[in-house]
């Protein structure tokens, strides 16, 4: 297309979306007039305009209907294969009601994980892959032996994965110096040995060790469990199961533009609300589309702007969204009334009347679409 | 007639009430439990006291004079012998109570720092609310009270218990509400600050109650039963309890009883006044009748969604209304709603007799309630109502005059409200216009099944008639059907045609040739009358014919349902047949353009003629299935099975492997998961395989007809009629092993083969073994149970979203906010569009693009 073509469709910037100049440049043919092209500019404001919400217009409860009323159609199952036999990850209604509720703790939590381009190898995901994976000792132990006469307990490490690893029994040593008080630690080749200092007692001791030093973190992040490379598209990415975004976002690395986490609180906390939202938005508009289900993304925004529209991660629950109502009754009509009652006497509040509930509860008109508009008449 | 001014409420302000209040605004003070007197009559001074209302016909309200339903009741009051704690209030008197000194009563916070929190708290009070303000406070006192000597006076501090429900404990004393209302009396006014209260109208006192309000005998009625006794509400037995044992209190008090049995009594007036408010209590526990049933006392009676304010408030029963079983009618418009004629001889208008309107409105009084364009009620200048019966008849023909209001009865063309229950779209309520029919069940067009999301399987649905001329006219231009075409949902059409709508479509446009005599026919019983733009020819083609119902300027190119080009030149269709991708709905591309070019009620009148254009066809040509639709070749059925047993040997294969312990495991999983996910991979395979050879070997059936244009059924159901039922899958594995180590006691334990895991190799119309038959019920029962499940969970979030997000609407300045005022978006949606105004969410730029592009070439 001509350069003054484009430059006079970006001079609509501030009148039309961005996707809508997109489709235009899309679908214009590269031998346009500008008679044309000005007339089809004109037509699309036009169109834009007739198609723009009128003001009044309840869009919350037209939102709110559009997702509540496909949920009777989602499925309940809450375990679904990602892709080719990858990970389980909780779908459909749970997973939306997760989200929504802005639960702390979810099912499933999982993250995504790219690599810089320059960074994107095989040898270099599988590398990474290790790095981050949460390894305890236990996985590596081959053996326990306990001696009670000697008061030793004798771990057998694993060859193979200690070199899998990259890990040597020295390096091993300074790991255990808090958790192993009272016992002196010997090491031997593949072996850890634990003497009890003093002298001998009890056998429980030995056996309370044993349990400590088996959780005892040795290589990678907290909380992630399980690391899968896989290859999407031409580069490969991470998926993790258990999340810990702080830390991954902390390797050189990985591509934080790109590396996504589904425990939206998580996001929240490590990059903000403005993330958070994004988040909410992608992840429910994941479990819409897997579900087959056609919900216009708009009404997706919506929700995920009220939650997080005061700053502050809320959910959709009595404790979260609901209870930042101005309105008593309008709180009180949702859940626990009398709670939202006595509070409401102790602090002489005075409910204004400006939301929907309150005016039906009264018989009075909604101060929605219809409603909005007031009339004066003068009566002679 | 005098103008009609509405009082508007525009706030209501909550508080708490002083006893001065409480006694002031008293009609009456309640002294003696009694009820009635020997002739039934109500006692002065007892709980039905005349003065607090009237339930009786024929009695009198001693206050206001009015009869029963005119009298709205009035308070009364009774004096407590011994102050009690509000049971509700509980939680705030313990905060007080430790978040202030023992003897001086300030807050336990130095003077200089009292106005920074102040200030500090309002802040976090307007901010992140009441609760969290509360909590705020505990946690600034609790680091003071470390010291534990008052700053204000230097009183040591003693630890304050609250024992639930409402015993205080300083130390191990006992704390009696006389003592606690006495520190909170001595409270000053400015310390009140702190805690957020409103100081004006509140003092903390006023939480241990010394005077009790006595609601109004109209809020709890007593009941007469048939043998003449009266059954008294749940509150007016509570209620007696209270006075009862307060005057026992007062007697004993003056006649200088024991303290022993003064502090009995005491204990037993605050858990009467306690279970008054709540009987459900935790700690309590619960006042029951005589027979052991709970008593149901004011907390119970505004909570849950059977109280007062989510039953009585926030939902409302109306006049007007109507519901019957729907059954279909294709031959009424898509904006109409048939009515049964009893049905419209019941409900009514209101027409408002003017000078021209006099003569044609007597006609109905003429006919009377009994005839059918009637009327039942006429309703005076003065409004008094009068019914309509053959004696009044002709007294009310004489007096009518301008400004007489006449309910008529229904007649067609008038607006209705139509509904279908769960209501979980704004499309579950829709304007249709009346038809009057005969018969006892509402009619509707099936193509509005959609969006009711009804079916004619014994569903029920709701009428509504708008009484007035603003709710008629609202009715008419925002939610008759038509207006209703696309879904805001996602911008697409959510009325279509549907089943026979779509295969006779198909069929015309796909292969049938007519003569002109029989689309002459057919055109006209779908409401054609001009046969001018069909081509003069003797056979006619059906692509021909359907092209009559398009407008002449229509241009479409699409796909329809197997991918192959539709396209429309000047209203005719030249390429592809109609199925369900073009008129069906969710899809109804073809549709979709035709309602953007030629608006709403073109769409509408042309979906119509559309299908019954198709039941014509179908009509015509006969369109039936039957079991012969299910048969296959000797070779396919021998091509079938080969597929299978293949499979089938692949999965044994994978089996043998696993047990030789050579199978790979898929990253992350473990052998078993490997094993299980492979079989159930091969032979997933295997019945879409199956299928698809069952799919291109019938070569003409009618189900195949359905499954192709998608009037109904799909692949799917076909090949497992036809061919396969195929695996039988439970959360997503298949059928899992017992306890016993195998599915069923016909299998021997261990079994991994699909057969014993349930793999069905049969069809339907083969017929199922006994096992098959058996893993089909278990997923079929799993399905049912999955839905069960699923409904009230939906049911809950959209609860939950809805509430949270009705007071959002669009400002004049485009921003969404909510109803204080916050912004909640700047532009709905980003780019401010409105999703039913678009195509699937995105404005249509190709179809201008083309517009102008054609246009001038």
């Amino acid at each position: 297309m001509k350069k003054e073509h484009e430059e006079f469709i970006d001079s609509y910037q501030d009148k039309l979306s961005a996707a809508i100049l997109e489709e235009v440049k899309q679908s214009v043919p590269a031998d346009i007039t500008k008679e044309k092209l000005h007339k089809i500019m004109d037509l699309t404001l036009d169109a834009y305009m007739l198609a723009r919400v009128n003001a009044g217009e309840c869009v919350g409860l037209v939102s709110a209907e559009s997702i509540g009323e496909p949920g009777t159609q989602m499925t309940l199952n809450t375990f679904h294969f990602a892709g080719v036999s990858e990970m389980n990850v909780t779908t459909g209604l749970p997973r939306i009601i997760e989200i929504f509720d802005a639960q702390k703790e979810i099912k499933t939590p999982m993250m995504e994980v790219y690599l810089k381009a320059s960074q994107n190898s095989l040898d270099n995901i599988k590398k990474f892959a290790l790095k981050i994976k949460e390894t305890l000792l236990g996985e590596l132990v081959e053996e326990y032996a306990l001696n009670i006469f000697e008061q030793t307990l004798r771990v057998v490490l694993n060859k193979a994965l200690l070199k899998e690893y990259d890990l040597s029994t020295k390096e091993l040593v300074k790991l255990f110096k808090t958790k192993s008080k009272g016992f002196t630690l010997d090491v031997e080749e593949n072996q850890l040995i634990f003497v009890h200092k003093g002298k001998p007692e009890e056998i429980k001791e030995l056996y309370n060790l044993k349990e400590k030093i088996r959780s005892v973190k040795i290589k990678g992040l907290k909380g992630i469990k399980q690391v899968l490379p896989v290859k999407r598209g031409e580069e490969y990415v991470c998926l993790t199961s258990g999340t810990n975004l702080k830390d991954v976002l902390e390797f050189a690395e990985v591509d934080a533009e790109r590396t996504t986490c589904n425990d939206i609180n998580e996001v929240y906390h490590v990059l903000g609300v403005e993330a958070a939202r994004q988040a909410i938005i992608n992840e429910v508009y994941k479990v819409i589309e897997a579900q087959g289900l056609n919900i216009d993304i708009r009404h997706i925004m919506l929700v995920a702007d009220i939650m997080c529209a005061t700053g502050v991660l809320k959910g959709i629950t009595r404790y979260g969204v609901v209870s930042e109502k101005a309105s008593v009754l309008a709180r009180a009509s949702f859940e626990t009334p009398i709670k939202h009652l006595i509070n409401a006497a102790l602090e002489g509040e005075v409910d204004h009347l400006t939301s929907v509930v309150e005016n039906v509860m009264i018989n009075q008109p909604v101060p929605l679409g219809t409603g909005l508009p007031g009339l004066v008449t003068k009566m002679k | 007639m005098m103008p009609q001014v509405h009082k508007k409420i525009i706030s209501i302000s909550f508080g708490i009430f002083s006893p001065k209040q409480i006694v002031d605004s008293a009609a009456a003070k309640v002294v003696t439990p009694e009820l009635y007197d020997r002739e039934g009559y109500p006692v002065d001074g007892g709980l039905m006291d005349l003065r607090l209302g009237v339930i009786d016909p024929g009695l009198r309200c001693k206050l206001c004079g009015q009869k029963l339903k005119e009298c709205p009741g009035h308070f009364g009051y009774i004096e407590l012998a011994r102050p009690v704690i509000h049971i509700k209030f509980v939680r705030q008197v313990y905060d007080i109570l430790r978040s202030t000194c023992r003897s001086c009563a300030r807050v336990l916070i130095p003077d200089e720092n009292i106005k920074k929190y102040i200030i500090f708290l309002n802040n976090l009070g307007a901010e992140e609310g009441y609760e969290s303000r509360r909590r705020k406070i505990r946690e600034i006192v609790a680091k003071y009270k470390l010291k534990e000597t008052c700053p204000h006076c230097n009183t040591k501090q003693e630890k304050l218990k609250l024992e639930k429900p409402y015993n205080f404990y300083e130390g191990e004393v006992r704390l009696s509400p006389i003592e606690i209302r006495a520190r909170l009396e001595k409270i000053p006014n400015e310390d009140l600050e702190v805690f957020g209260f409103n100081m004006a109208e509140f003092r903390p006192e006023w939480l241990v109650l010394t005077v009790m309000q006595i609601p109004p005998v109209t809020m709890r009625p007593s009941i007469t039963l048939e043998s003449g006794e009266r059954s008294e509400d749940d509150l007016t037995h509570k209620l007696g309890d209270i006075v009862r044992i307060n005057q026992r209190l007062f007697e004993n008090i003056n006649a200088g009883a024991p303290e022993v049995i003064i502090e009995d009594l005491w204990d037993l007036l605050q858990y009467h006044v306690t279970t008054f408010f709540d009987n459900e209590v935790p700690q309590l526990p619960p006042a029951r009748h005589r027979g052991g049933q709970v008593l149901k006392t004011l907390a119970n009676r505004v909570n849950s969604k059977e109280g007062r304010i989510r039953h009585n408030l926030a939902g409302k029963r109306t006049d007007f209304s109507a519901r019957t079983v729907i059954s279909p009618d294709p031959q009424i418009s898509l904006n109409e709603v048939g009515i049964p004629k009893d049905m419209a001889m019941t409900l009514t208008i209101p027409e408002r007799v003017t000078e021209w309107n006099k003569e044609h409105l007597k006609k109905f009084v003429e006919n009377g309630a009994k005839k059918y364009p009637g009327a039942n009620y006429i309703i005076k200048a003065d409004g008094k109502r009068k019914t309509i019966t053959s004696e009044t008849k002709d007294e009310i023909l004489a007096e009518i005059e301008v400004g007489y209001i006449i309910e008529r009865h229904l007649m067609d063309g008038d607006v209705a409200l139509f509904n279908r229950q769960p209501s979980l779209h704004r499309m579950s309520m829709m304007c249709h216009r009346v038809k009057v029919l005969p018969g006892r069940t509402f009619r509707l067009n099936p193509a509005v099944c959609n969006p009711y999301n009804a079916d004619f399987d014994g569903d029920e649905m709701n009428l509504h008639i708008p009484q007035t001329e603003e709710a008629r006219s609202e009715a008419r231009i925002l939610m008759l059907v038509e207006t209703q075409l696309i879904s805001p949902r996602y911008g697409l059409s959510v009325v279509g045609g549907i089943h026979d709508a779509i295969t006779g479509n198909y069929l015309l446009t796909k292969e049938l040739v007519l003569s002109r005599e029989e689309a002459v026919d057919m055109l006209y019983t779908c409401g054609v009358d001009d046969f001018s733009r069909l081509p003069n020819k003797e056979k006619l083609d059906g692509k021909e014919v359907f092209s009559v119902l398009l407008p002449k300027d229509f241009f479409f190119v699409g796909k329809d349902k197997s991918g192959n080009e539709v396209k429309i030149v000047g209203g005719v269709l030249k390429t592809g047949s109609m199925d369900k991708s073009n008129l069906g709905q969710e899809s109804g591309l073809m549709l979709r353009n035709i309602y953007e070019k030629y608006g709403e009620s073109f769409t509408a009148d042309l979906l119509g003629k559309i299908s019954k254009l198709g039941i014509a066809v179908l009509s015509r040509r006969g369109f039936s299935i039957g079991i012969g639709d299910m048969d296959l070749s000797a070779e396919t059925v021998e091509e079938i099975h080969s597929t299978i047993e293949k499979s089938e040997e692949e999965a044994m294969k994978l089996i043998s492997l696993y047990h030789k312990g050579q199978l790979e495991p898929l990253p992350g999983r473990t052998l078993e998961e490997t094993l299980e996910l492979r079989i159930l991979e091969s032979l997933n395979k295997a019945r879409n395989k199956s299928g698809d050879i069952a799919m291109k070997q019938v070569h003409y059936s009618a189900a195949l007809i359905m499954a192709r244009c998608g009037a109904r059924g799909n692949a799917l159901n076909i090949a497992q009629m036809t061919a396969i039922v195929g695996q039988q899958a439970l959360r997503g594995r298949r059928i899992d092993t017992g306890y016993r180590g195998r599915t069923l006691p016909y299998f021997k334990e261990k079994d991994l083969s699909p057969k014993a895991r349930g793999f069905i190799k049969n069809n339907f119309k083969s017929g199922l073994q006994p096992y098959e038959f058996f893993f089909g019920a278990m997923t079929g029962r799993d399905a049912l149970m999955d839905t069960a499940l699923r409904t009230p969970k939906s049911g809950y979030l959209y609860r939950r979203l809805s509430n949270a997000m009705q007071d959002l609407k669009v400002e004049y300045d485009g921003t969404v906010r909510d109803a204080s005022g916050k912004v909640v978006q700047f532009m709905f949606g980003e780019d401010g569009m409105d999703v039913s105004k678009t195509k699937n969410g995105v404005l249509d730029v190709k179809r201008i693009v083309q517009q102008v592009v054609e246009d001038v070439q």
